[in-house]
């Protein structure tokens, strides 16, 4: 193997070597934390991604060791190469940090906002990113852009108000299965992500486009609406799946399975399985294994303190196994003696009613039915 | 010993005199007292026909608002219920279908929506966390009763009357004011 040329970088005054042809962002991602440029367009599994969103601008102080002038730009570190000598600055630029709230304003110019209602909030990078970068008020006083609905098939919902025009789901469908039926349809104003002629996406591996979304635009349409990501419990665990990997987070409630992703890393990206392959799941793994007997749970999944998610869960192991009860064995066999059973009188989370075995979201009848039959 | 203060005082043990012995000067002295009170202002409030004014940061029982058309503003987006030091509040969410765009403002709506009232805490933080305005503590607290049944209120408990088809009882509940 030939010798790899080393170039040395220094991003916000951390210098690291990274092999020549590496962008700036994945030379960041290397250094790590807050230096690492937000990105939402670009995803280092799917390849052509990136150059599209502008939220991953960073200043270029010093070309390169050879040609030391600054570029006269803000360059986005998806799509430029590092050179050797090359100083980036990030957040400790003033200009970059301006750049980006003036790029969040405008990705959130047509956002709906509805952030209660979407099933991706809490885990959503557009509201990490506006949390961080973005200023709390808009100078937009027009009519935000609506769109005609679209059915993308009985497993994915799309909104497309939501849709920051990312393309990496086109890129998903590209890369992933053999023939793609979505797309960017119009253009300007009116583009929009659609099947020519109502299509439904039902291809073994389209439901990562759920994962790649960075919005909420492409949801899980047998979670929707059935329950918040921060109450969940997110487990790593796996089966023994022919067409996939099988490694999957499920996020369950006690021990009922409400949703499956594909494990993300720190950069909300598809982790890779032992093999060095980026570990996408099919649709199998995702929609229909919902009972808890489908899989082999390895252990709680670790989220990040900051996540909203971490709320109410324990670091580490604890939680994971039930307690032993030492109630009948201290009080002679005699079970004690409850005053009230919360089922009794609550109508919430049932016995009864599974709602993660439903298949699409629940409406008012969901409830209704279940308790008579109950 | 000696003494760590010069608070300590010797119990006078001298035998009472006779005057002492009938008590008559100090139950004399404490009728005064008592007789002292009928001229002052009595501190008392006569609940319940009496009823003392809430102040304004009173926070009693939740109530669940309606827009001006009458429509459920909750989403069950789930945000009071991560507010909840208690973890009182519990829901459940359900999709808005084509015909009941009068009764629920947005796509998604709370099917289910309780709050324990042993658990609660009446701290507002629900109140605070809102972001639809559809959570309100409201000058009112829960009844007192002998046993723990009636105590989780459902949404036939919290959400208040539609302005628009029980006109009368939403003004009932408002409170006449001139």
């Amino acid at each position: 193997m030939s010798e790899q040329t080393l170039f040395k970088v220094t991003v916000d005054g951390i210098t690291i070597e990274v092999p020549a042809g590496t962008t700036i962002l994945q030379a960041a991602r290397q250094i790590g934390g807050e230096v690492a440029p937000p990105a939402m367009c670009y995803y280092s599994k799917l390849k052509g991604s990136g150059g599209k969103c502008r939220t991953c601008l960073v200043e270029v102080s010093k070309g390169s060791e050879k040609d030391p002038r600054p570029m006269p730009k803000l360059v986005a570190s998806c799509r430029t190469t590092v050179m050797d000598g090359m100083e980036v600055k990030n957040i400790t630029s003033d200009k970059v940090i301006d750049a980006r709230a003036g790029v969040v304003e405008f990705l959130l110019l047509n956002h709906p906002l509805d952030c209660p209602i979407c099933d991706q909030a809490g885990e959503c990078h557009l509201q990490d990113l506006s949390f961080d970068h973005g200023k709390s008020k808009t100078r937009f006083e027009f009519q935000k852009r609506t769109f005609k609905k679209h059915d993308l098939g009985k497993n994915i919902q799309l909104h497309m108000t939501r849709c920051i025009l990312c393309y990496r789901c086109v890129f998903t469908a590209d890369q992933l299965t053999n023939k793609r039926v979505h797309g960017i349809l119009d253009r300007g104003d009116h583009a929009e992500i659609a099947t020519h002629i109502e299509k439904s996406l039902d291809n073994e591996f389209i439901g990562n486009v759920i994962d790649v979304c960075p919005v909420g635009a492409l949801t899980d349409k047998t979670f929707r609406f059935k329950n918040r990501v921060w109450f969940l419990k997110p487990m790593d665990a796996h089966r023994d799946c022919p067409t996939c990997s099988g490694r999957v987070t499920l996020w369950n409630r006690g021990d009922e399975v409400f949703r499956v992703t594909a494990r993300k890393d720190e950069w909300g990206e598809i982790e890779d399985t032992p093999d060095g392959k980026p570990g996408w799941i099919c649709n199998t793994c995702r929609f229909d294994k919902k009972e808890a007997s489908d899989w082999v749970i390895e252990g709680p999944r670790e989220i990040s303190r900051a996540s909203v998610i971490s709320q109410g869960h324990y670091a580490g192991k604890i939680g994971t196994t039930k307690p032993t009860e030492t109630f009948l064995a201290v009080n002679g066999g005699r079970a004690p003696h409850l005053l009230m059973d919360i089922h009794d009188e609550s109508e919430v989370n049932k016995p009864t009613i599974h709602l993660g075995k439903i298949q699409g979201p629940s409406h008012g009848d969901t409830f209704e039915n279940k308790t008579e039959s109950a | 010993m000696q003494a760590l203060t010069n608070k300590a005082q010797a119990v006078n043990r001298k035998p009472m005199t006779l005057l002492e012995r009938l008590y008559l000067i100090n139950i004399i002295k404490g009728m005064l007292i008592t007789f002292s009170h009928m001229f002052k202002k009595q501190p008392t409030i006569r609940y319940p026909e009496q009823k003392r004014e809430f102040s304004p940061v009173f926070r009693g029982l939740h109530v669940l608002n309606r827009d001006e058309e009458g429509r459920e503003r909750c989403t069950a987006c789930g945000l009071c219920a991560v507010a909840c030091p208690a973890e009182a509040i519990t829901m459940e969410a359900a999709e808005r279908v084509e015909g009941e765009e009068q009764l629920y403002r947005e796509e998604k709506y709370a099917a289910k929506y309780e709050i324990n009232m042993l658990r609660c805490i009446f701290c507002g933080l629900c109140e605070d966390a809102c972001p639809k305005d559809a959570i309100y503590l409201s000058e009112t607290f829960a009844p007192a009763n002998y046993t723990r049944k009636g105590f989780i209120y459902g949404k036939s408990d919290l959400l208040i009357p539609n302005p628009l088809t029980e006109a009368s009882a939403f003004a009932e509940a408002k409170g006449v004011e001139a």
